[in-house]
């Protein structure tokens, strides 16, 4: 509030509305600090405990029975395979759908229920998309408890996500840049190659690379599917079996010796550190692209 | 408008459809040529109370042979039976002996398996650390606070005891699907699987280690490993079975009186299922031999205990003479000893 528009006699309801903004301003900064404590608790607390071990060897070992000479070799390779076919998957088939959706369809029934199953499906609890991945690709399909089977399991998780977030970023192109291209005579996909889909690029960028940090960190659904605990082998197709980091923390906690904990704590601050790097390029990307534009 | 969207339905439907049928056929091949020397994978799925024994013997023995891998996860003993009946695994671990409906699902796919006792695991009864009322149950005490009808009734320490503090009773144990909840309700309660249900349940025994040692009416039971790595948290209780001949009056879990058979009914051997169809396999057979070769060194390192005398000798004939099928009448039972698992034909 500036003093110069602050008159001698403000009556009640100005006073109050100015009480009002201020509570709700000290509000706002104190939810964000919340925010901010528990995630600096959080990496702090795994980094002093996982500190001495986060040494190269730590990344180059598989696992042991012995905590001291234990790595994560096979989890976080586990983990790049699963995801980036996860991406693969997920990202064309769900900006494909979303562009569908939103640029083609016309507003009939089918479209409408469409809609609102993909926004249901987005609430699911990931514990049914690791059922669903165990019928489907694990059985049905005879994949396996293989890389691919892992990876199209979160991506029919994700999916949902990447359509949602596709969706508002196509709806935020402003209609006037479409009806310009077309009345110079470009044709529907022209129009959106040419005009929609890079002006919505940034906000479609955002949203898959949080869908996939999303998926970096999920545990439920590949323990359904059958993801291994000890694996001293890395994936040489994506028929091979695989393990993430999430499971390797998991079990690394579970253990009874305490040396195991450190272990752990290690592996929490490798994956807290591969999702935050990539949020950080996902706001560096957005940052860049938004320039152009 | 629908046309097109049917026509993407059903293009997708077909690829995916066309992949399955390809890759059935090849797992279809995979695993029968043992002969020739080319990589390999072993798969081993089921208990995670058995899991650092098989992790251990995996990480050396491929140390001794980088064309095997061999692989082990943790669905919990009934997991794995299911995976395993499935003929989806090579290898079983289970912290109790299968029970008859996984026997039947395992006959009605054909799967043959070998059962070979790898350790013995003793279940620790455990109180928090400032109990100074506490200093032995017997299996009675024991049955009175667990069984089914115990729940709503028993919920103070002086409705076990009469001479006990009318302090609240707070139980911890192990989750429902786990073999050792399985074999505690059959050793305690009289029947596999039986318990009240109004305790505080974890499949991680840490949790159970926190939980106990935070509340001063608790009262848990877990595997003894976990007690030794917490020793200055919690409060061990020495349990006794009521019969003089395996020792007289309360006796406390430890290497010597859970190999010496003396603390009972609360030791327990672990095991390995061995598919019938998977031992012919060179690599697996070299696999379960070393399992039970190492197991002497292997065994106490990870924290279990080691079995008697001439036990893994006695496993190795077994699994070399193929026998199958199980010592048990389905399910956990108390008080088999080892020899009688390894005479059964």
């Amino acid at each position: 509030m500036n003093d110069i528009y602050r008159h001698q006699n403000e009556p009640w309801w100005v006073r109050r509305a100015s009480g009002i903004d201020q509570v709700v301003r000290y509000a706002g900064v104190l939810s964000i600090l919340f925010g901010v404590v528990v995630l600096v608790v959080l990496f702090g607390q795994a980094l002093i405990e996982g500190f001495p071990r986060l040494q190269l060897e730590f990344f180059t070992s598989f696992p042991s029975r012995i905590a001291s000479q234990a790595g994560i070799l096979s989890a976080w390779v586990g983990t790049i395979w699963v995801i980036v076919l996860c991406a693969l998957m997920a990202v064309p088939l769900g900006v494909m759908t979303a562009l569908y959706l939103e640029e083609y369809s016309s507003r009939h029934l089918l479209s409408r229920i469409l809609e609102i199953n993909i926004a249901n499906l987005a609430g699911v609890p990931s514990i049914i998309y690791g059922l669903l991945g165990l019928g489907l690709f694990v059985r049905l399909l005879a994949l396996g408890r293989s890389v691919l089977a892992g990876a199209g399991t979160l991506a029919l998780l994700i999916l949902p996500i990447v359509i949602l977030a596709t969706r508002e970023a196509l709806r935020a192109v402003p209609h006037s840049l479409r009806e310009g291209s077309y009345a110079l005579g470009a044709s529907r996909w022209q129009t959106i190659w040419h005009q929609v889909l890079p002006a919505a690029f940034p906000s479609i960028l955002t949203g898959i690379i949080l869908a996939v940090s999303r998926a970096v960190g999920e545990t439920a659904p590949l323990i359904m599917i059958g993801a291994l605990t000890y694996i001293a082998f890395l994936p040489q197709s994506v028929r091979d079996p695989f393990t993430v980091l999430p499971i390797q923390v998991f079990n690394w906690v579970s253990r009874p010796q305490q040396a195991f904990t450190a272990n752990a704590a290690a592996g929490v601050v490798v994956l807290l550190g591969i999702t935050l790097t990539i949020n950080a390029v996902a706001i560096w990307l957005r940052h860049r692209y938004q320039q152009k534009i | 408008m629908n046309k097109q969207f049917i026509t993407g339905a059903i293009v997708v439907i077909v690829i995916l459809l066309g992949y399955g049928v390809m890759s059935r056929s090849d797992t279809n091949n995979d695993g029968s040529d043992a002969g020739s020397r080319e990589k390999s994978i072993i798969t081993v799925d089921g208990s995670s109370t058995v899991f650092p024994i098989t992790e251990a013997v995996a990480e050396d023995f491929q140390k001794t042979d980088s064309l095997v891998n061999v692989t082990v996860g943790v669905s919990g003993t009934g997991g794995g039976f299911k995976k395993f009946c499935a003929g989806e695994t090579h290898i079983s671990d289970a912290s109790r002996p299968i029970k008859s409906t996984e026997a039947d699902a395992c006959k009605a796919s054909n799967i043959g398996y070998i059962e070979l006792p790898v350790a013995y695991d003793g279940l620790a009864v455990m109180v928090h650390p400032k109990n100074t009322w506490v200093d032995s149950l017997t299996v009675t005490e024991l049955k009175k606070i667990w069984e089914p009808g115990a729940q709503g009734k028993v919920l103070k320490w002086s409705d076990v005891r009469a001479s006990w503090p009318n302090t609240e009773l707070h139980l911890y144990g192990p989750g429902a699907d786990s073999g050792t909840f399985d074999y505690f309700t059959e050793a305690i309660v009289g029947k596999e699987d039986s318990s009240r249900g109004d305790f505080t349940a974890s499949e991680d025994d840490n949790v159970l280690v926190q939980g106990i040692s935070n509340d001063q009416g608790a009262l848990g039971f877990f595997g003894l490993a976990y007690y030794e790595q917490n020793k200055d948290k919690l409060k061990l209780v020495p349990v006794d079975d009521g019969k003089a001949e395996n020792g007289a009056g309360a006796i406390l879990p430890s290497r010597e009186t859970v190999e010496g058979g003396t603390y009972q009914p609360l030791s327990r051997p672990i095991f390995i299922y061995v598919s019938q169809a998977a031992a012919d396999r060179e690599d697996v057979s070299r696999f379960v031999e070393y399992y039970l070769d190492q197991a002497t060194k292997l065994v106490p390192q990870v924290g279990y205990i080691t079995l008697p005398g001439n036990s893994y000798e006695r496993a190795r004939d077994k699994f070399k003479k193929r026998t199958v099928g199980s010592a048990f009448a389905g399910g956990s039972q108390v008080g088999v000893t080892i020899d009688h698992i390894l005479d059964a034909r």
